[in-house]
């Protein structure tokens, strides 16, 4: 850290932390430097939902009159953090970019939420999402889509795209998405940022405004891996409130990240999956190879594996998670909280508001979900799909006794244009081709970006690694960092 | 297992995977309202996605444990403890309509009991 | 309605016969819902016990309650099921008073499964299954008629029920009579109340008892089957069935299809009325709840409950009888248990009462005093003893009983002298039988002419000379012996 103690400006949440920490930056400072970028220019594009800023000055004065009287104020003291409007924030609006929940405040803070508030981390915004988590360029919101910061004429990637373009363009150091078949890692990718998703389980969900619940996994967004491996180690851990939250059998289950980095992978074992799906545009095809090449070279072995039901992936996922999604949202009844369309009855009043409430995209997979679940089609569809999820976990497995980690493509191809496959709703469930299997196994997986392809456009190379490997994936993650910064002239800031 | 049977009633003499009937009847199950052109529209793109499962369809599945949870836990359970319950006026103050410290509704029918 | 005709305790009507199941919800006596920690209490203001999960919040998330569970294994065990690995499910369908728009239930894997129950006259009704699941919120529909659901103008929906813990105990379709299906209510009642896993009260509604009704001609297979709701008292029970099997007969008889649907008793009416036909059946997209887990119980627990559990009614009654001589099916062992104060006709046994004396004492004049009477055993088993020693005649033991219960205990011996209650010696009787027979010849040819009303008389004159101290049974056998 050594730099940052000259930097006037310290840039990311590392730096801005240990300043604050040590009272060298004002947290108010900070949030005002952030909320002008935010002004001069979110109008274009478009990453915020709110910004809360009256919120975050607050929150920022409470942090450097602690500071002041030399109390710890935390491993994230300071650092302002976006989170997608999927997470409960208590008296905040939370919509999931859906008029169905336009205007909603929680009575209730997600557990990651207080998490960062006890770390010192300062809310200052909820980001744009495709609606309800439902899409790949956040495109598919009630409030408008999110522009990407690299070249606003193009998507950010999907659905967690308004954290990702937030990261980007350095509105916030840090930001949390969720993701459920990809929507950290797509957009993470398509931004240029680091974007992770943890192993299910390692990061509570309650609170999390819930897609596919057997999928959904919150996770960071940052411009560095050091930057995600902090936060993450501060909003993991096992939480009460989620029966599926990882209790793990000593310790509190916090991930740790942070002192690993400078580990280096020699010696690791680094799969190529020789089986993967094909797809991948050449750009992105030739920066895997020269990941392959960069780990090669500082030490790893590359050894070739199979995972053959990684290609069943997309099919299954596209079944599981609009099953779940169509239980998950059926509370938006117009009864207890939201939009209500009023009607002459109950039932009528659940049709019109429902239909008024949620997009096009929500209501396919409302009703895919609700088919594959109905009487007579539940064995055909949903229970044939858990049982690809079975054998791709298996495979995962398998593979996993002879590498320690594997590399994948993040996305196909690097960001798309605006509009471009909006018409078609397959071609945009192919962008997640790569990323869904590690959301069917549980397992952890994280983008990191590495050079440019198409058009200067950023290209991720993502690291899949065995639940609660973490540590691992992020060793791999850091020392492609090192070699994208001195691959091609790294990424100018956008 | 799917059976030819069990999609007898869906596939269309057109051939897709799903009818319009079959759609409406889901819409219907999840309380959304399409018109005719949505419904048609609707159809097409949900057979689009369920083509797709020809692959798996050629799969075989028998033997293969359905993975319903990505991590095998087990007797997750809290004590039981009170915790402090929400403030009735907030929760109500957010809701579409409310009386007399209840949610209101419209009449009840056209619904099962 | 014409009579059902009841041989040897066989239903039938017009030749057919009946067929039963009951589905029964009980709400288990928790502190807190099954999945979150606002309180369990009835009779709150409305939605005060409410929490993001009992509401159905955005990014709520279940949390299961360990004592709902144990409470569920208990009563699981009580009807002599297995207790099982099981896990939770979603049952999808839309109405205002369930939050969530899906009800987390067992379905597939029920904690408790293949059980029984025996009524008290021995005959065993099988329990398929006893599943957890989660209570409803309660509507209340405004304007239109008084109340009711149609015609009203609008609802009003209270969530404080909601996410309560409930039970659901299937029984198999092995009860066939009205009286059965009471004796099965009441009896699951009874061990309910016993292991502690609910207050089970019908009008409060923590208990609710819906009957799957069928008829059938002997040997025929089972019958298109309706089922009753909204029956919440045990004399409804034996009612709405009753009513809806004739009615099913009736129709049968008349050439009609009983129609598969779900019909709602009236208590006013007397009658069940159509709620929905289950033609277009609903389709609830049942699958494994994904937000929880699955419970397991280990055998150490299973048996930790188990060890636990209190004596059971049926072994209480059994005990009961064999102490008093009485039929374990008879009124007085069923009405005594039922409150709780066999173990209190035990005690006085215990301290050298007349157990048979005892329970016929308790049943008719114990009504109000619970399970634990205020009358010290020693001073009720004193009161036997003299009856059983003749020194106080039937009659006396009632008038010296009902001073003893209205102080809360006393010396029986010392009530009976202040009342001058004294045993009589047969010579003193004698005489008065003599002087009676003396008094009324013509009474006495009839007597000895075996007229037995004419005994009365006699009887009578004898007990006005005793001024009704004297023992009716001990004046009628020294009648008899003076009959020629
Ligand atoms: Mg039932
Ligand atoms: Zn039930």
């Amino acid at each position: 850290m050594a730099d940052s103690m000259e930097s006037p400006t310290p840039t990311t949440a590392t730096d801005i932390a240990w300043n604050v920490r040590n009272n060298l930056v004002k947290a108010t400072d900070v949030i005002d430097r952030h909320l002008a970028a935010i002004h001069d220019r979110d109008g274009e594009i478009n990453a915020f939902n709110t910004v809360t800023a009256d919120v975050a000055r607050a929150r920022a004065a409470e942090i450097d009159e602690g500071v002041a009287v030399g109390r710890d104020m935390g491993p994230l003291a300071g650092v302002p953090i976006a989170l997608k409007d999927n997470m409960c924030t208590r008296g905040i609006p939370t919509t999931c970019s859906s008029k169905i929940l336009d205007g909603w405040k929680p009575p209730y803070d997600a557990t990651i939420v207080t998490r960062l508030h006890e770390a010192g981390a300062i809310l200052i915004g909820k980001t744009n999402l495709d609606e309800f988590a439902m899409g790949s360029s956040t495109e598919n919101s009630a409030f408008g889509p999110t522009r990407n910061p690299r070249d606003t004429s193009r998507v950010p990637g999907g659905s967690s795209g308004g954290s990702a373009a937030a990261v980007a363009a350095g509105f916030a150091p840090l930001a949390l998405g969720s993701d459920t078949g990809g929507s950290i890692r797509q957009p993470a990718a398509l931004c240029g940022v680091v974007g992770v998703k943890p192993t299910y389980g390692a990061v509570s969900r309650y609170g999390l405004v819930a897609f596919a619940s057997s999928l959904d996994q919150i996770g960071p967004f940052a411009t560095t891996v050091a930057d995600a491996a902090l936060v993450l180690e501060v909003i993991s851990g096992y939480d009460p409130m989620d029966s599926t939250s990882i209790k793990p059998a000593v310790g509190d289950g916090t991930l740790d990240l942070t002192r690993q980095l400078e580990w280096g992978v020699a010696g690791l074992r680094v799969g190529r999956i020789a089986d993967l799906p094909t797809g991948a545009s050449p750009d992105v095809a030739e920066r895997l190879e020269q990941a392959f090449d960069a780990l090669r070279a500082a030490g790893a072995e590359i050894v070739d594996v199979q995972v053959p039901a990684y290609g069943y992936g997309l099919t299954a996922y596209y079944l599981i998670a609009p099953a779940e999604a169509s239980s998950n949202l059926a509370r938006y009844d117009g009864v207890r909280f939201g939009m209500r369309v009023d009607a002459a009855d109950t039932n009528a009043m659940y049709m019109a508001t429902r239909t008024a409430g949620f997009g096009d995209e929500v209501k396919r997979r409302i009703m895919l979900g609700t088919y594959a679940l109905s009487a007579g089609y539940y064995d055909a569809y949903y229970g044939r799909a858990l049982k690809v999820r079975r054998l791709i976990a298996d495979d995962f497995a398998a593979a996993y006794e002879h590498v320690d980690v594997l590399l994948t493509p993040t996305s196909p191809t690097v960001a798309f244009p605006i509009g471009d496959k909006t018409a078609d709703p397959m071609s945009m469930y192919l962008c997640d081709t790569y990323t869904i299997p590690s959301n069917l196994s549980g397992e952890p997986a994280m983008s990191v970006p590495f050079g440019t392809g198409e058009a200067g456009l950023p290209v991720g190379v993502q690291v899949l690694a065995p639940a609660l490997k973490e540590d691992v994936m992020f060793r791999v993650a850091a020392e492609l960092e090192r070699a994208a910064a001195s691959l091609v002239q790294g990424l100018e800031p956008a | 297992m799917r059976s030819a049977g069990s999609l007898a009633g869906v596939s269309d003499p057109s051939g897709t995977r799903i009818s319009t009937e079959a759609v409406a009847k889901v819409a219907k199950l999840a309380r959304l309202s399409l018109d005719a052109d949505e419904l048609r529209r609707a159809t097409d793109q949900l057979s689009d996605v369920l083509d797709h499962f020809a692959d798996i369809d050629a799969l075989d599945l028998d033997g293969v444990e359905p993975m319903t949870h990505p991590t095998p836990i087990s007797n997750v359970m809290r004590e039981d403890v009170e915790l402090e319950c929400l403030d009735r006026d907030e929760v109500l103050a957010a809701a579409p309509a409310a009386e007399s410290g209840r949610f209101l509704v419209p009449p009840i029918i056209g619904l099962d009991d | 309605m014409s009579e059902t005709s009841t041989t040897g305790g066989a239903w039938s009507f017009h030749g057919y016969e009946l067929v039963v199941g009951l589905e029964v919800h009980v709400e288990l006596a928790t502190r807190t819902k099954l999945f979150s920690a606002s309180p369990n209490r009835f009779g709150d203001e409305p939605n005060t016990n409410i929490d993001p999960v009992t509401l159905g919040l955005p990014g709520a998330l279940p949390v299961l309650n360990r004592q709902a569970v144990e409470l569920a294994m208990r009563l699981g065990l009580a009807l002599n099921c297995t207790v099982q690995r099981s896990t939770f499910a979603r049952k999808n369908y839309f109405y205002p008073d369930m939050p969530k728009a899906y009800q987390i239930s067992q379905y597939d894997e029920p904690i408790c499964i293949d059980g029984w129950l025996d009524l008290p006259d021995g005959f065993r009704v099988g329990i398929e299954r006893a599943h957890l699941e989660e209570d409803t919120g309660k509507s209340t529909h405004k304007g239109g008629a008084g109340g009711r659901i149609h015609g009203s103008d609008y609802s009003l929906i209270d969530f404080n029920r909601a996410g309560v813990p409930l039970v659901e105990i299937v029984s198999r379709p092995d009860i066939r009579t009205p009286e059965q299906a009471k004796a099965y209510v009441s009896e699951l009642r009874a061990i309910l109340v016993a292991v502690g896993a609910s207050d089970a009260k019908m009008e409060e509604g923590s208990m609710r008892v819906d009957a799957n009704v069928s008829v059938r001609l002997p040997g025929a297979e089972l019958g298109t089957r309706c089922e009753i709701k909204n029956v919440n008292s045990v004399r409804s029970v034996g009612r709405a069935i009753e009513y809806e099997a004739q009615r099913q007969v009736g129709m049968l008889e008349a050439g009609e299809k009983i129609r598969q649907e779900t019909r709602h008793w009236d208590e006013n009416d007397g009658r069940t009325h159509t709620l929905r036909s289950k033609e277009d059946a609903d389709d609830y997209r049942y699958f494994q709840e994904p937000d929880l887990v699955v419970v397991d119980p280990d055998v150490e627990w299973i048996e930790r409950v188990r060890s636990a559990l209190p004596v059971l009614p049926a072994a209480r009654r059994t005990r009961l009888a064999a102490a008093t001589g009485q039929p374990v099916d008879g009124e007085a062992v069923l009405v005594v248990t039922e409150r709780g104060q066999d173990s209190y006709v035990l005690e006085v046994a215990a301290v050298g009462g007349d157990a048979g004396r005892a329970l016929v004492h308790v049943k008719e004049a114990f009504a109000d005093q619970g399970d634990r009477p205020r009358v010290p055993a020693s001073d009720l088993a004193a009161l036997t003893r003299l009856e059983i020693d003749g020194a106080l005649t039937a009659t006396q033991a009632k008038q010296v009983l009902a001073e003893i219960v209205g102080n809360g205990g006393g010396d029986a011996r010392a009530i009976a002298a202040a009342k001058g209650f004294e045993a009589m010696d047969t010579s003193e009787l004698e005489a008065m039988v003599d002087a009676a027979i003396a008094a009324a010849p013509e009474a006495w040819a009839k007597f000895c002419a075996g007229e037995g009303k004419a005994m009365g008389a006699l009887v009578g004159a004898v007990m006005k000379a005793s001024k009704g101290q004297a023992d009716g049974k001990a004046v009628t056998a020294l009648l008899n012996a003076r009959r020629p």
